[in-house]
């Protein structure tokens, strides 16, 4: 039996986390629930713990970055063999954790990881709505993580991810600051890994505020381009004794 | 240069000097820190008292007014110095997030190992003898 950890990284979530919670234990019962309380004012960490979850509290606001990371540190320091990213603010459906689950299973060996799309239903009436200048980021980063890749990636801000031994492992190590998510596809890759996409549904958010608001966006593609190149040059920060070169060492990367 | 705005740079970039030199003594300024801030100050200091150097500097770099180039080698200083910040700053914000997420887990498996819930409210969160003690 694998051991089985949801990392649910959660800033002022305290109106929806523990409907989160309650959704992980109930559909998705086979999964430890972590909650990386990042630094909340508010009742966050009462409210989890309430709720039957583990909580990792953050001394101070770390980013999403840093809170999903101490997750991935708990991950390792508890031995577990998949994790899986589930936002706090009950976007992502734990139903469909079991879907990534048996993708990853089914492709043991061959994909780390495994992110649920929102834009692989190939119905745009009931796919992920967002405003027009974040859908175009989003076309952006996935047409650059596409071709650098070499696999299609959709959807390179969906958080709702899930990682196995070898991915926990390297995002323990080293997970990006800031906005992650398009970053870590691209260390994925660079470390020789692979990942893949599912598709999956997404809720509207239940409670709190995005992490990203408009004002900010711009900011945000900037960083992530910038993230983007520079990972392109860096690739492989660290190179593991034995394992092939660094991927920045093939051509047409 | 004018012997007016001689000596006004003279005192100035003397007394950067010796004031960072001040705080170093008072351990207010890490030594590694000041030593970029000292030679910046030192350079300019000199540049001051020998304006002879200062003519052959700013003829060099193909700039008329002498003083113009004590501002701008000053100006150098400042973006080195700027950038020597930013550096420190992005290396203390790694190993601030190390020591936060390492503070977490061991909070987690210290409550863990005495039996204790995790205190709910953010307030208390400072005082770990106070969730440690028996209820």
């Amino acid at each position: 039996m694998s051991k089985l950890l949801a990392i649910v990284p959660a800033y002022n979530e305290a109106d929806a986390i523990a409907s989160t919670v309650a959704d992980l234990r109930k559909n998705a019962p086979g999964w430890d629930v972590v909650v990386v309380d990042d630094g909340s004012t508010d009742a966050t960490t009462k409210v989890a713990t309430d709720a039957g979850a583990e909580v990792l509290r953050m001394p101070f606001n770390l980013g999403i970055g840093g809170a999903v990371q101490s997750g991935y540190l708990y991950a390792r320091e508890n031995d577990y063999d998949y994790a899986v990213q589930v936002d706090g603010d009950g976007q992502h459906d734990a139903a469909q954790i079991d879907d990534l689950l048996h993708h990853l299973i089914a492709h043991r060996g061959d994909v780390n990881m495994v992110t649920g799309s929102r834009f692989l239903t190939g119905d745009e009436e009931h796919g992920y709505r967002s405003s027009g200048a974040r859908r175009l980021g989003i076309k952006i980063f996935g047409f650059i993580l596409s071709r650098v890749t070499g696999r299609p990636v959709t959807d390179p801000t969906s958080g709702f991810r899930m990682c196995d031994r070898r991915a926990i492992e390297l995002f323990a190590n080293d997970y990006p600051h800031d906005y992650p998510e398009v970053e870590a596809v691209l260390m994925v890759h660079a470390h020789r890994l692979a990942s893949a996409e599912i598709p999956v549904t997404m809720r509207e958010r239940q409670g709190g505020v995005s992490s990203i608001n408009a004002s900010r966006s711009v900011f945000y593609m900037i960083k992530v381009l910038l993230a983007i190149f520079v990972g392109l040059l860096r690739a492989r920060p660290v190179v593991e004794p034995g394992e092939p070169a660094a991927v920045s060492a093939q051509r047409g990367v | 240069m004018q012997t007016r705005l001689q000596i006004i740079s003279v005192i100035v970039s003397g007394g950067l000097f010796l004031f960072v030199f001040e705080l170093v003594r008072r351990k207010r300024l890490l030594e590694r820190y000041a030593l970029l801030w000292m030679f910046a100050a030192a350079v300019l200091l000199g540049l001051s008292v020998w304006s002879n150097l200062l003519n052959q500097v700013s003829t060099a770099v193909g700039v008329r007014y002498g003083p113009a180039a004590l501002f701008a080698v000053a100006l150098g200083f400042v973006v080195m110095l700027m950038l020597h910040f930013s550096l420190v700053i992005s290396r203390l914000t790694d190993q601030n997030k190390i020591l936060a997420q390492r503070v977490a887990l061991l909070e987690r498996r210290l409550s863990r190992a005495i039996g204790d819930e995790p205190e709910g409210d953010a307030e208390s969160s400072e005082d770990l003898t106070a969730s440690s003690s028996p209820r």
